[in-house]
């Protein structure tokens, strides 16, 4: 059952990321931190900066989705627990280079975390303590995820439950779907 | 008549098609006998796209049928692929054409467009593709790969 289909996941992130090109992963966080720093200079609040973050993701996401999907070989997902694997295994394997794992799924209520224990995006950063309670240093993520699920039909929110910057152990992310986006499936096609 | 056109290539055209029904790519790679202007193709982007709904729909079957997938006439062959995000890939060759074969050109025209295009960050999304040059030589790579055609 359903551990035969996470070996099959696991294996479509295999062969996913061998396929892919690699990058120093220290120039990627490097990159991301001298984003966060510089964004925090040009917006007055820190809530414009998360703001400024999750919708630079959500562009990214709109993008991204589809080389998800070219590279991977997967098709529509059956479910939101299917969906919620597939991001964690394969959609973070792929482009964080660490697969992540699935909390608190909720099928009735739509809902699911998301949980790293490895985040390229944070190695090496540390909060000072005027940003420790505001900023949301991983807000990319979740725009990111809005945004790859917006092109395939659903409108979900994304927030930052748990993140090492801030004590936790774990980067954790809540997903929320509130609604699929049936008049936009294209046709022919099927949830 | 079929001797006018000139099909050196076994890859007649190609069509990228967003979820909208908009035209936003196209390329010929024979000499059509008749030349359509770039309104036609819009055109028939659109009426495309729309057939491949009714399609689907005039399906007789329970559960949900894709479009079109293949369609024959007595001098070409169309093939249609289309995306999660709805977006169709689309190539007419000549008949005959090993389906396992033109599927896996669309499936590599499909990471072609993710990769070129997608990730060019002045593209603006749906919009008719411009300015994408290495989506193109890439492009003509994979087809004279495929297909041993020069261009």
């Amino acid at each position: 059952g359903m551990s035969r289909y996470n070996t099959n996941l696991q294996q479509v992130a295999n062969n996913t990321w061998n396929k892919i090109d690699k990058i120093n992963t220290e120039l990627f966080t490097l990159t991301y931190g001298a984003i966060v720093v510089q964004l925090l200079k040009d917006f007055d609040s820190v809530d414009d900066v998360n703001n400024q973050l999750e919708k630079m993701g959500y562009n990214i996401g709109l993008r991204l989705i589809d080389e998800f999907l070219a590279r991977s070989g997967l098709g529509r997902c059956r479910d939101l627990r299917e969906t919620a694997e597939v991001i964690a295994k394969v959609g973070f394997k792929m482009f964080l280079g660490f697969a992540g794992t699935v909390l608190k799924m909720n099928a009735k209520k739509g809902s699911f975390h998301l949980v790293l224990e490895d985040n390229p995006l944070i190695d090496f950063v540390e909060l000072p303590a005027q940003y420790k309670d505001t900023l949301i240093y991983n807000n990319i993520l979740c725009g990111v995820i809005r945004g790859a699920l917006e092109m395939v039909q659903m409108k979900v929110k994304c927030t930052v439950k748990k993140c090492p910057l801030k004590g936790h152990d774990v980067t954790q992310i809540k997903v929320v779907l509130i609604e699929h986006l049936t008049s936009e499936i294209p046709v022919g096609d099927e949830f | 008549k079929m001797s006018e056109g000139n099909f050196t290539s076994p890859l007649y055209s190609i069509f990228i098609i967003n979820k909208s029904g908009g035209l936003i790519f196209h390329k010929d790679l024979v000499q059509r006998k008749v030349r359509l202007t770039s309104n036609s193709y819009l055109q028939i982007a659109g009426v495309f796209h729309g057939m491949y709904a009714i399609t689907s729909q005039l399906a007789p079957t329970k559960e949900v049928s894709s479009g079109i997938k293949t369609l024959e006439a007595d001098c070409m062959k169309l093939y249609c692929f289309q995306s999660v995000t709805g977006t169709k890939f689309i190539v007419t060759t000549e008949p005959n054409r090993n389906d396992v074969e033109i599927n896996e050109f669309l499936s590599q025209l499909y990471s072609l467009y993710a990769n070129y295009v997608l990730k060019n960050p002045f593209y603006d999304l749906e919009q008719p593709i411009h300015n994408c040059d290495k989506f193109q030589i890439n492009l003509n790579s994979l087809i004279e790969n495929m297909f041993s055609v020069s261009l």
